[in-house]
């Protein structure tokens, strides 16, 4: 069978190899910027076409040990987590590509920025508890001399889950698994609920489920833009533009049980420069398919995906851009200043914003409700008629209520199991993926920036085991699925 | 602490980044051979800032390592006077306690806690407030005046202390809208008198007086 191929081994060994290949090219490099230099020199010759002023700052470098696609926050944490671990300091080259530094349709920026221990998966229990202890520490972990501390705002709020009598039993066996992994969550009758919470009209709520700790929201530009400040002075290259295309080699073997197998290699990544044609190439060891909602597309470009269907190589990276509408509204009557988080049993959510009685929701649509992601557009609909009634129930002060802004955004959406994709590809065995968090990669970015840099540099998770969220799964038909999202 | 800070102001910030592509091109012959006498003394420096920007860095850490072993003398607390001392009363306000977020531990496990004065700590923040709900069978009067890190966002977490009777809440400069918080605290712990900023007092003391730079992690004495 292929499970043998599907280890990340085979893909490690391949990866050493290419790591240390780097020593071999500073010779070609040298060769590369004498010749460079000749050019130069004659340009400045009289009569020869002088394009020495040609200004390159604005270009890629031309080799870079790992290219990370996509400078949202999970690229940036993995490019933090590859510079932390690196043996020695510079060891590694990495360069963050980013299409739009103004970041105007990244998911990370356009989050609700929520942070939970409050899943299904062990893993993502773990990862929201490793996020939060970074995220407490932060200016720790990301202090840069001379820049001012980070300033999260991290509301420590908590989540309130609410189910109904058919959720409850899922929802108590979660909650048991959640506490053991060390989540403080505590457990809610209907009564408790509404001595607690004197607002909610608890019909219908069978359980609910509280975090007392760790849990509430942050300002995703804050985490966003100090990882940013912090890589830079790690030394990390960034540049504008996007990856349109990968340059790669291919070798056939044969597994132990004589099947045959067609091994991928980036060679090079193509970086197309805004508003131009002009691209420039990139060698490399590693590429990083951090492109958030776009990193199905980017896969594509390795050729993931196509191939036979039924086979590895037919299987796509089942990631995809889902259009979600988060809405605020003003509410005058609204509940206080110890209002959660709230999930209602139907999927709508809710929370604070501020102090001035404002709060800000959604919900995610059914399969058949599913928005055309081409544009960013808000549905406004959407809100009178598949958010606001149920709001108005669960909390009756709002039913009078005045939406003042609403925005959309992309879910990097799982469309197979809605769960992360971590670790090498199979058979394109230098690309990793970091992607696929279906609406909670925001906080799980820094570990899962954890678990690639180990999986890259150690070849195998340490941290935290993400060993269920490798990319084989899809082929396998393996779900590993989580059932809180929201 | 002002010595790192000092040290820090040696280092024009551009540096930081000439330095870094310099590095990257050492080993590699640079295309501007007129510039090598330049480029030496810039490698020069350079290769010095590294240094600098070392010692910066191990400066910043041990600022940090040193509040986190003060934390664990808070430790103490519990083995020497055992987890419950009845009706305990316990102050940590002498200018500025270390007291942090693990330094909490000990006190949490007071559960017959009553008053907890934790005025004018400097490392007090949003999260050590959220860790205080264990109390809340016992606790009936909290003091957080004149911390500088605590918002209006680790003040929402006190709803979690029903049993709350008097609660300081004055001269906290990183909340944004005192007064408008200091009512949403009343609305939010009906049974507890909330004392916050009196206008006179905050027209006493003119903004120079206010502590600044209040969220950065080096505390400013
Ligand atoms: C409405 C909404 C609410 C959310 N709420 C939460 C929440 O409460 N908690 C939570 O944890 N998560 C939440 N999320 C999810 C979270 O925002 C995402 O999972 C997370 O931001 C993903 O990070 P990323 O870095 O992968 O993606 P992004 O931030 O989208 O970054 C990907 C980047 O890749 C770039 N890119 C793509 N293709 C290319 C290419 N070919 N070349 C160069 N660059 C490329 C893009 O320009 C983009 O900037 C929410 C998302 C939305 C939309």
């Amino acid at each position: 069978m292929l499970r043998r191929v599907l280890r990340p081994t085979l893909g490690r060994s391949l990866l050493i190899r290419g790591l240390s290949s780097r020593s071999g090219n500073s010779i070609l490099d040298w060769d590369g910027n004498v010749s460079e230099i000749k050019k130069k020199i004659r340009s400045l010759i009289p009569g020869e076409p002088s394009n020495f002023l040609y200004d390159t700052k604005h270009l890629p470098p031309e080799h870079s040990d790992v290219v990370i696609v996509g400078g949202g926050v999970i690229g940036l944490s993995v490019a933090f987590w590859l510079k932390t671990l690196e043996k020695r300091r510079g060891a590694i080259r990495v360069l963050v590509v980013e299409r739009d530094q103004t970041y105007s349709k990244a998911s990370t920026g356009l989050s609700v920025g929520g942070i939970r221990q409050q899943f299904s998966l062990p893993q993502n229990v773990q990862l929201s508890l490793f996020a939060i202890d970074f995220l407490r520490n932060i200016n720790e972990h990301l202090a840069v001399a001379d820049a001012p501390p980070v300033d999260l705002q991290f509301n420590p709020s908590g989540y309130l889950l609410l189910a109904s009598e058919e959720g409850a039993a899922v929802l108590e066996s979660n909650v048991r698994m959640q506490r053991q992994e060390g989540a403080k969550i505590c457990l809610m009758s209907p009564a408790q609920l509404q001595k607690k919470f004197p607002w909610i009209n608890v019909e219908g709520v069978a359980l609910a489920s509280y975090g007392m700790e760790n849990e509430g929201w942050f300002d995703p530009w804050s985490l966003l833009q100090g990882l940013r400040r912090k890589v830079q002075s790690m030394g990390v290259f960034f540049c504008q533009g996007e990856v349109t295309r990968f340059v790669t080699s291919s070798s056939r073997m044969r597994t132990s049980v004589g099947e045959e197998v067609n091994l991928k290699r980036i060679h090079e990544v193509h970086v197309k420069m805004d508003n131009s044609l002009e691209y420039q190439p990139v060698k490399c060891a590693i590429v990083i398919n951090a492109a958030g909602a776009w990193s199905g597309q980017v896969a594509e470009l390795a050729g993931v995906g196509k191939g036979p269907p039924g086979t590895l190589q037919g299987t796509k990276l089942p990631v995809e851009p889902r259009k979600r509408f988060v809405y605020l509204w003003h509410c005058p009557q609204g509940p206080g200043l110890e209002t959660p988080l709230i999930t209602d049993t139907n999927g709508v959510y809710f929370r604070r914003e501020g102090l001035g009685k404002n709060y800000v929701g959604g919900r995610s649509p059914t399969e058949e409700e599913e928005p055309d992601p081409a544009n960013l557009e808000v549905d406004h609909d959407f809100f009178q008629n598949k958010v606001w009634p149920h709001l108005a129930q669960r909390v009756p002060a709002f039913e009078s209520l005045k939406v003042r802004s609403a925005w959309a955004g992309y879910y990097d959406y799982n469309t197979f199991d809605q769960n992360g994709v971590v670790g090498p590809h199979p058979l394109v065995v230098n690309m990793y993926f970091a992607t696929g968090f279906s609406g909670h990669g925001l906080q799980h970015a820094v570990g899962v920036g954890r678990a690639v840099a180990e999986i890259l540099l150690n070849g195998h998770f340490q941290t935290i085991d993400l060993t269920p969220f490798l990319f084989s799964r899809f082929y396998l038909e393996e779900k590993v699925l989580e059932q809180n999202i929201i | 602490m002002a010595a790192p800070r000092a040290v820090l102001r040696l280092v024009p910030p551009k540096w930081n980044v000439g330095r870094r592509g310099f590095r990257d091109l050492s080993g590699v012959v640079t295309p501007e051979r007129n510039l090598r006498k330049k480029r030496t003394l810039l490698q020069f420096l350079s290769d010095h800032f590294y240094e600098v920007e070392f010692l910066r860095e191990y400066l910043l850490q041990r600022q940090i390592q040193k509040v986190h072993l003060d934390n664990r003398a808070y430790s103490h607390i519990e083995s020497t006077y055992g987890p419950d001392i009845a009706g305990a009363y316990f102050v940590l306000k002498h200018g500025g306690a270390v007291i942090n977020y693990h330094g909490l531990d000990s006190l949490l496990s007071l559960k017959e806690l009553q008053s907890l004065s934790l005025q004018r700590c400097p490392h007090l923040d949003d999260w050590c407030l959220s860790r205080l709900y264990p109390l809340a069978g016992s606790l009936q009067e909290l003091l957080l005046a004149g911390c500088p890190r605590i918002s209006e966002r680790g003040l929402a977490c006190l709803h979690h202390l029903p049993n709350l009777r008097k609660l300081d809440i004055s001269d906290l400069p990183a909340v944004e809208f005192p007064s408008l918080t200091q009512i949403l605290v009343e609305e939010m712990l009906p049974n507890c008198e909330v004392i916050g900023t009196d206008w006179a007092q905050g027209l006493r003391q003119g903004p120079e007086e206010q502590p600044q730079d209040t969220a950065g992690p080096i505390p400013a004495e």
